[in-house]
């Protein structure tokens, strides 16, 4: 690319600028644009001119003011510094921001991403002498008590390495190793910059095969993430897509999360930002924000850093993979991206497809989504991205543009259910319209854990919720008392699955993270207890003396009662209510 | 961007937009006075600047404008409002001009009325209840000072009569502080206006209210500016005189209206039943308004009003809405056609930020979990008495039976109140009690036992 192209401004409409005299710039290049030198990207080039989005309010500029190029796409910072960080959506840190500006955003600032004068100790695992190449690891930094970051050789670099820092205190700025390479001699420091639109090389894929476990029953025992999946959560509002997107970026066992805020609203940020230092991990102890990476471009910031928001993530999402860690990126919500490229696109005058979206929505989604994966990394270690998208449906409707295309890129579906959320049913995923495509890749995970039966009872229990379904369509017209006797218990046990499993409260301290462990042997009770219950009926026992029995109230709530620690106390419990449900048929009706 | 540039004649006018060629050094989103042939003069924006022409929106219309006898001028700033205290207990009109015959606020500080983002790091999380003495929102949706949570209506439903109770009755229990209503009418009919007025004037709610009001014969176009003037004073009552404000801003669905109208007369390219793609984005530029700071004492609450077209909740207004605003209240027209008041349905009502202004020390331990239950057995009453409409109760269990007077009881008496009627949080959760009190214990599953023993008292 050319340095320092020089043109004005011609048009200014909303956050689209064209500029003239710009032969040479090219598309994605990062540009300044008007005498306040907002912050823009090329998005098309025709002739001498160029169309620019602008990241920052418009208002004020004016034809004839300047644009200059800068020689470089649009990129974002890789180094120690990232974590426990809130950004805007091109990597401008809002905490800078603040002491610059006060507590409202004013436009043209000019910040780097990563604290420049804070100092990190640098572990070298280079040697002097050593051939490197793109991937591999300088050094470690301890950039938090619970997360070791390992600095990566630039991807495009490869040489012999000529020196290489000692242990020591060093700022992000300092060199810390030379290489002599084909390029010639490349001084490297501990961050480099990668253009958020191009994915970060990798050696290969890899097929997932691990659960990514999220403490969230519905999710983890119903319809499961490997590590190194994309999976689209769409919901009507109120149905809790930010609740399930905080529970996982909470919970997931992965190394690293990366949280986008995409055009939602700016309490919710601050909700994460207040909450997350104070939940643990439930590991280490640690606070959970010390593994996190926020990202905040709410609804009423600029559109266009909305857009660059999700690539912004992703590209971090990315650098963390490369260090072989496991990272889960929730972006909530991708609906609002693609709105922002709606509303560009209807600036540029594009020829709109369904609904006003422009026709490139589905490639779009497609680049995005397939950016997750698990890999082996250029470093030889083996990493993975799982990507969490929230989707927010017009009206509820899957079968709007957005929902359709992500469907199409994503292998796990979480689909929330405004009526199960209007029984405040919460997490309110629909079991019947959700899937799961990674069933196979996980299961031998699970079988080690449960002595080969996960499967067979999930299927079982899903069985029973969806006879469940059947029997309210027959409830419907004659009523529940004319079923037959073993129906009856149906509904009961499918009652108990719902309130005493499916059912999961955020806000209890006990509930809201289940251990893979509890989850199978609060299953299993339920299971046992219909199991035992079916025989005793078909032994004579009426179906109502076994739905009146007041310990399944209490097995409704063991979800809230027993620690993840206890859980031999669901055990006996289980064992003790079969015992009683078999007494009844010594009874005599 | 203080030259002003006067330029005389247009190019061509099309609905609320003027066409200026020859111009030079014009701004994006400037503000422009138009004068006409007559000497009337209006004011407008500018909506697109390109080397020598803008596009102009007309904020009093076009009507009787000419090519050739308008003059126009550049003023080299955006619109700006000047705020100051004495703009409580007063009315504005819809751009911000005093319409009661007072002057003009005496200060020097003028603002932008399209506002600045609230950096999200400088938020504060809202998390103090705030009374409003009205049970179906106290026990189930409660409001949190900071919070934006409109109501979604309908027409012919008693939106206004909530909306003025919630503006008279909203205290936070317990504390003196300094509290004023802004109140915004967009596009509302001229008795709907002078009903709020003359409520203002009766509860003496008066004199800390600012109104802005911009009727359904005002212009549209001013209409895109009401909610922004009256917020910008909002901001800086709140966060640089300390006080509480309750914005309160009728009818949304009259702005979203005003919004398709101008984005149709610009040739832009729809999205959903012709409103434009930046809805979202709008009217987010509205609801973020709302919050609270670190470190300020005062606060924004927003409680929007919006009427569904054809009572559909689906509809792009109230959709974009409640993906934006922190839940929402609706007001049902089958429960106002049984006579009950507030008819508020709770089933697809929701509070998003009542965990945090609720339970231990705020209100009361058990508040959470019985919001809970009621929601739980009333979604279920709601489904058995359709059931029930079928087969018969003859048909039911007991149980059902027990759920059926529930939810009739629920409706008649926990639900219902009078206007006037003011009821602490206390009242409301031992009436909450005593409707749970109808249900068998063991179907309170929700509730946590200590809470059952000290609170279930069946007949």
């Amino acid at each position: 690319m050319v340095m320092g192209i020089k043109g004005k401004i011609r048009r200014i409409s909303g956050p689209v600028v064209v500029a003239e005299k710009v032969s040479g710039l090219e598309m994605h290049e990062l540009v300044m644009v008007g005498k306040d030198e907002l912050i823009g990207e090329v998005v098309r080039v025709e002739g001498d001119s160029a169309t620019v989005q602008v990241y920052e309010d418009t208002v004020g500029l004016k034809p004839g003011e300047k644009v200059l190029g800068s020689g470089m796409p649009l990129a974002v910072e890789l180094g120690p510094g990232l974590l426990m960080g809130i950004f805007d959506g091109v990597q401008r840190p809002l905490e800078v921001i603040q002491r610059l500006t006060g507590d409202f955003i004013k436009r043209g600032i000019k910040t780097p991403a990563l604290p420049r004068e804070k100092e990190w100790h640098f572990v070298p695992k280079l040697k002097e002498g050593e051939v490197v190449s793109g991937g591999e690891i300088m050094g470690t930094v301890q950039e938090t008590p619970i997360f070791e970051h390992r600095c990566l050789v630039p991807p495009d670099v490869k040489g012999k390495v000529v020196s290489v820092a000692k242990e020591g205190d060093y700022t992000v700025e300092d060199i810390i190793c030379q290489v002599s390479s084909e390029k010639g001699m490349l001084e490297l420091k501990m961050y480099h910059k990668w253009p958020v639109r191009e994915p970060r090389p990798y050696m290969e894929r890899l097929e997932p095969s691990e659960p990514l476990i999220t403490g969230q029953r519905i999710i983890d025992t119903f319809f499961p993430v490997a590590k190194g999946g994309a999976v689209a959560i769409p919901g009507g509002f109120g149905t809790g897509k930010t609740i399930t997107s905080h529970q996982l970026a909470a919970w997931s066992n992965a190394e690293v999360i990366v949280y986008i805020g995409c055009g939602e609203r700016g309490n919710e940020m601050t909700e994460v930002l207040l909450t997350f230092p104070e939940w643990k991990d439930p590991k280490s102890g640690r606070p959970l924000m010390e593994r996190t990476v926020l990202i905040a471009n709410t609804s009423n910031m600029p559109v266009s850093a909305r857009e660059a928001s999700v690539y912004t993530g992703i590209t971090i999402a990315e650098y963390f993979r490369d260090m072989g860690y496991n990272v889960a990126i929730m972006a909530d919500s991708t609906s609002r991206w693609a709105e922002a490229l709606r509303e560009i696109s209807g600036r540029l005058e594009e020829m709109p497809a369904e609904e006003g979206y422009p026709s490139y929505l589905s490639s779009r989604l497609g680049e995005f989504y397939e950016r997750a994966g698990r890999v082996k990394t250029m470093g030889g270690g083996v990493g993975s991205v799982t990507l969490i998208g929230a989707v927010s449906p017009p009206g509820g409707d899957f079968s709007e543009p957005v929902t359709v295309h992500t469907k199409r890129f994503v292998r796990c579906f979480w689909a929330l259910d405004s009526a199960l959320a209007s029984m405040r049913h919460y997490p309110a995923i629909n079991w019947l319209t959700s899937y799961s495509e990674y069933i196979d890749y996980v299961e031998s995970w699970w079988n080690r854990l449960t002595s080969n039966r996960w499967r067979s009872q999930r299927l079982k229990a899903m069985e029973i919720l969806k006879r469940e379904d059947e029997l309210k369509e027959v409830i419907r017209l004659v009523g529940s008392e004319a079923l037959p006797e073993q129906e009856k218990l149906v509904l009961e046990t499918a009652r108990l699955l719902r309130e005493g499993f499916l059912q999961q409260n955020a806000y209890d301290p006990i509930d809201t993270y289940s251990s893979p462990e509890k989850q199978f042997v609060l299953l299993d009770a339920i299971l046992n207890f219909h199991d035992a219950a079916s025989a005793a009926i078909s032994k004579g026992v009426p179906a109502s003396k076994i739905v009146d029995m007041p310990q399944l109230t209490d097995l409704a709530k063991l979800r809230m009662a027993i620690e993840n620690e206890r859980i031999d106390e669901i055990k006996k419990f289980s064992e003790a209510l079969s015992a009683e449900v078999k007494k009844l048929t010594e009874v005599k009706f | 961007m203080a030259i002003q540039m006067e330029f005389r004649g247009v190019t061509k006018i099309s609905g609320p937009l003027v066409f200026v060629e020859g111009i030079s050094d014009v701004g994006y989103n400037e503000l422009v006075e138009i004068r006409t042939s007559d000497g009337d003069m209006r004011r407008g924006r500018v909506l697109e600047v390109s080397k020598g022409i803008a596009v102009v929106e007309v904020f009093e219309g076009t009507t009787g404008l000419s090519t050739t006898d308008t003059s126009i001028k550049f003023l080299g700033k955006p619109l700006m409002l000047p705020v100051s205290d004495d703009m409580l207990g007063r009315v504005f009109n819809g751009t911000g001009e005093p319409i009661d015959g007072g002057p003009t606020p005496f200060t020097e500080d003028y603002r932008d009325v399209n506002g600045l983002p609230m950096n999200p790091f400088s938020r504060d999380y809202p998390n103090e209840f705030i009374q409003t003495g009205i049970s179906a929102i106290d026990g189930m949706d409660t409001l949190v000072r900071g919070q934006k949570l409109p109501l979604f209506s309908g027409s012919g439903l008693p939106h206004n009569l909530i909306a003025t109770q919630v503006a008279r009755q909203a205290t936070i229990p317990g504390e003196e502080t300094s509290f004023a209503v802004v109140f915004v009418a967009m596009g509302i009919k001229h008795d709907e206006a002078s009903f709020f007025k003359r409520s203002f004037e009766e509860s003496g709610a008066l004199k800390n209210s600012s109104l802005f009001l911009n009727l359904a014969d005002d212009p549209p176009v001013e209409r895109l500016l009401t909610p922004r003037c009256a917020l910008t004073l909002a901001e800086y009552l709140a966060f640089e005189r300390d006080i509480h404000v309750l914005v309160i801003l009728t009818d949304m669905t009259n702005y979203a209206e005003a919004l398709r109208e101008t984005s149709a007369a610009r040739e832009e390219v729809p999205s959903r039943k012709g409103y434009p793609g930046y809805m979202y984005s709008d009217f987010a530029s509205i609801y973020e308004r709302a919050g609270r700071i670190k470190g300020k004492k005062g606060s924004i609450t927003q409680m929007p009003v919006l009427t569904m077209p054809n009572d559909d909740i689906t509809h792009p207004i109230p959709d974009l809405t409640g993906y934006i605003t922190e839940g929402q209240i609706v007001i049902d027209s089958d429960l106002h056609r049984r006579g009950i008041y507030p008819p508020i349905n709770i089933l697809p009502s929701l509070s998003r930020l009542m965990k945090d202004g609720i339970g231990k020390g705020k209100t009361r331990e058990d508040h959470g979990p019985v919001a809970s239950q009621l929601y739980s057995a009333y979604a279920r009453s709601q489904d058995l008495r359709q059931l029930s409409a079928i087969i018969g109760e003859e048909g039911l269990t007991d149980k059902d039976r027990a759920y059926l007077r529930f939810g009739d009881a629920f409706e008649q008496r926990f639900l219902s109140q009078r206007f006037d009627e003011n009821r602490d949080l206390e009242t409301t959760l031992s009436l909450a009690w005593e409707m749970l009190s109808l249900l068998p214990e063991s179907e309170l599953t929700r509730i946590s036992d200590r809470f059952v023993k000290q609170y279930y008292r069946p007949k």
